[in-house]
């Protein structure tokens, strides 16, 4: 009996020694929505393991390597991550059915960095539907920032539609007399890109913008060359060469280019800016002079080893991706996604609420991102659901990209 | 195309089993009435994706199975049926049961008008035209011609339909019972179909296309109408896919789906009904499954590599056909054999030597 009279009296007295310390921790009482518990955080993603497009799951391995190495440090305020990365093969209606399993069946907080414009199209309306954060999507399509209609999707990555202004912009400014011949591939991310450079060229110049376009001719994917297309743009006279075409023909256009002695202001969109898939195939020599624009650094350049970021990049990939290939800009992509999510997940707190992700993400203020392009911030805000506004513009110089002139973003 | 042979297509009436078969799946929804759990709903979107799977997998057994004529595009009737769907819902605002007998009627005459060509070919040309119509589908849907209709490479985004008149269901327990309806409707046609006159001359031409011709059989309309049916099945199923799937775009039709048809049915086995509905329950089951398997095998054994979950489809699709060469339901088929031959009476050994040899080489 006087045991337990001691015990509850020490009991008490502590109670009350620790009751200034322990009010903020009530103050923020814990509050978890689904996937949730004082230990783990159950989040989900859809990315191409396999089928035509599983180049892209690198992205998705990058994801779970940094995780790894999240729970490994301990995790985020103490919860480890669970992330449910499943293969959706970038079919859309298995990304229906694989997200209505994340959410339904596997109960996870929310999803991030679905990958692909069609997969995402897919989900989009269900997510919103569900009020399931639906964070960073990994496509550049124009659509997912759009909070007033759907309040649950947030994009990523410059869209394509800001770059192709960003390149408009450019050549008014640096090419007299512009004369401009567009290649682009017929799918939506050509159309985003156009539109995005018709803007900027009609901002430019007015209505009038339109007549200084000589040519635009297109391709399919699968068209086996862009050889025909090539020789009809040179012949225009066009001294401005807008390059809208995924890898395998950015580095067949490059080349034939070269071949036929054409050489205009070539601009190439980051889609296609890959060294190692795009410029050596289609040879340095032919590529010289090339403007791009670039928001992460490439990760084949050995000028940022002096940067600080990269060499941790560089660790984590020999720690936790010793089979993968460190020439993989999706390394970087995965990489700089992930951080992000654990400054949203860091900012929580013990609020780890659906509601609360959605007003987080929304509240990223110049925040700094390793791999990223040195100045390059991300900022949100609840009418602002594009984390990412501004590309930098490089020319190829040897064999790397070189940055020059001024970090350019699309005001909002 | 060795077959089983099937007692059923001289049975009259509709089968029991195929009766309490049905009645059993329109009981499952009704367990979300008891076992309130989030996940229900998706279990019920897993049931309607086997059950489209079956409806499209039953199209191409038809054709296969009963009528011998190989098709590695029915991913294109089944896309044509889902667009058929989504612009009639989409542009022309149709209720979304309505556009299922015009998916089926357009996917008929397209099936037909194709079966003309396919009459010349046979066996691995056959293959071939109709892979070619696979591979061309997803392109002519990104036509610029055309975007005004199908939304182009961003497809099109519909409405999920509710249950009607306040039926007291969850949308996709309503969407569950209209594609079981549907595919019991399906089932119950083919069924009487194969057991008519139709169905055995089919089968005669798949056995022996001269024999059938001289027994009079129109062969050539025959085999186009198999065509136009089979293609009307599988684009039904793929009109309901676009309505629980509530999105349509060129990327969902690749080839691989017209591929996946064809391991639903050999897997399932030819020419049998109710293999169509393994088929159909394999191709949703197993591919998530070997995701599953792989998962798992990572984190259990650490591995530093991915299991790749493709390699272990793959490996469950060989011992398959191993182990059973005709399908789950040839496999089902040679075990009542093989029961009931243990069973029945020994067949006295004396009188007709011949025919015993050849009953056995039969059962084997």
């Amino acid at each position: 009996m006087p045991n337990i009279t001691r015990r509850a009296t020490i009991l008490g007295a502590s109670t009350l020694a620790l009751a200034p310390l322990a009010r903020p921790a009530i103050a923020e009482a814990k509050k978890y929505g689904p996937g949730v518990t004082d230990t783990e955080i159950k989040i989900g993603n859809t990315v191409p393991y396999s089928g035509n497009a599983s180049a892209y799951g690198q992205v998705g391995r990058a994801h779970s390597a940094y995780f790894r190495m999240i729970n490994d440090q301990g995790g985020v305020n103490g919860r480890k991550i669970n992330y449910i990365s499943l293969d959706d093969g970038y079919s859309p209606p298995k990304t229906v059915e694989l997200a209505r399993q994340l959410v339904e069946r596997d109960q996870v907080l929310f999803l991030f960095a679905t990958l692909g414009t069609a997969p995402n199209t897919a989900i989009h309306k269900y997510m919103n539907q569900r009020k399931v954060p639906h964070l960073f999507v990994s496509t550049g399509a124009s659509k997912w920032g759009d909070p007033k209609h759907y309040p649950w999707t947030m994009g990523f990555a410059p869209d394509y539609h800001t770059e192709g202004y960003i390149y408009a912009q450019h050549a008014l400014k640096n090419v007299p007399n512009p004369k401009i011949a567009i290649l682009r591939q017929n799918d939506d991310m050509g159309v985003d890109y156009l539109d995005g450079f018709m803007e900027g060229i009609k901002s430019g110049l007015g209505p009038d913008g339109e007549k200084k376009i000589a040519q635009i001719a297109t391709y399919e994917v699968t068209d086996p060359t862009v050889d025909s297309q090539m020789l009809q743009l040179k012949n225009t006279g066009a001294n401005v060469f807008f390059n809208i075409t995924t890898p395998k023909f950015a580095a067949q256009a490059i080349k034939k280019a070269a071949e036929i002695g054409w050489k205009p202001a070539h601009y190439l969109v980051n889609v296609a800016a890959s060294i190692g898939v795009v410029i050596k195939p289609a040879g340095y020599e032919n590529a010289q002079g090339i403007i791009t624009a670039l928001y992460q650094k490439d990760v084949t350049d050995p000028f940022w080893e002096s940067y600080p970021d990269y060499r941790a990049w560089r660790e984590w990939m020999a720690k936790y991706q010793p089979t993968a290939n460190p020439m993989e800009s999706a390394n970087a992509t995965g990489y700089i996604q992930a951080f992000t999510l654990m400054q949203v997940l860091k900012q929580c707190g013990d609020e780890l609420t659906r509601e609360n992700i959605m007003r987080q993400a929304a509240n990223l203020k110049d925040l700094e991102v390793p791999m990223l392009v040195p100045g390059i911030r991300l900022n949100t805000s609840p009418t602002n659901f594009y984390p990412l506004r501004s590309v930098h513009p490089a020319r190829l110089e040897g064999e790397h990209w070189k940055l020059f002139g001024e970090l350019m973003t699309k005001a909002e | 195309m060795a077959a089983q042979p099937h007692s059923w297509a001289t049975k009259a009436g509709i089968g029991w089993g195929a009766l309490v078969f049905w009645l059993f799946m329109a009981t499952l929804p009704l367990i979300g009435f008891v076992w309130d759990d989030p996940s229900f709903d998706y279990w019920m979107f897993m049931g309607q994706s086997m059950l489209i799977y079956a409806i499209a997998v039953l199209g191409l057994n038809l054709l296969t199975g009963f009528n011998g004529q190989i098709s590695l595009g029915h991913g294109a009737f089944f896309a044509l049926g889902a667009y058929i769907a989504a612009i009639l819902m989409n542009d022309a605002g149709w209720p979304y049961w309505a556009t299922l007998p015009a998916a089926a009627v357009v996917c008929f005459g397209a099936g037909f008008l194709f079966g003309f060509p396919a009459l010349k070919l046979e066996g691995h040309y056959l293959a071939l035209a109709t892979f070619s119509l696979a591979i061309a589908v997803p392109q002519l849907l990104k036509h610029k011609a055309i975007t005004h209709w199908t939304g182009g490479v961003s497809g099109l985004v519909l409405e999920k339909p509710d249950p009607p008149f306040g039926v007291p269901l969850s949308p996709d327990q309503f969407l569950y019972y209209f594609c079981l309806g549907v595919a019991a409707l399906l089932f119950w046609a083919a069924f009487n179909l194969l057991r008519g006159r139709t169905g055995l001359g089919l089968m005669a031409i798949r056995d022996h296309a001269m024999a059938a011709a001289t027994m009079g059989i129109d062969t050539a309309l025959y085999k186009t109408i198999a065509f136009g049916i089979s293609a009307l099945f599988t684009g039904v199923a793929g009109a309901l896919s676009a309505i629980t799937v509530a999105y349509v775009a060129p990327d969902s039709f690749t080839l691989q789906l017209s591929v996946y048809f064809l391991v639903g049915l050999v897997v399932g086995g030819l020419s049998s009904l109710p293999g169509c509905i393994i088929g159909g329950v394999f191709l949703v089951l197993v591919q998530n499954t070997a995701q599953s398997i792989s998962n798992w095998a990572k984190g259990t054994f650490a591995l530093a590599y991915d299991v790749p979950p493709w390699a272990i489809y793959g490996v469950v699709l060989l011992l398959l056909m191993y182990l059973l060469p005709t399908g789950v339901a040839g496999g089902i088929t040679r075990l009542r054999v093989w029961v009931a031959r243990r069973l029945a009476p020994p067949v006295p050994r004396a009188s007709e030597p011949a025919v015993i040899q050849r009953q056995t080489t039969e059962a084997d």
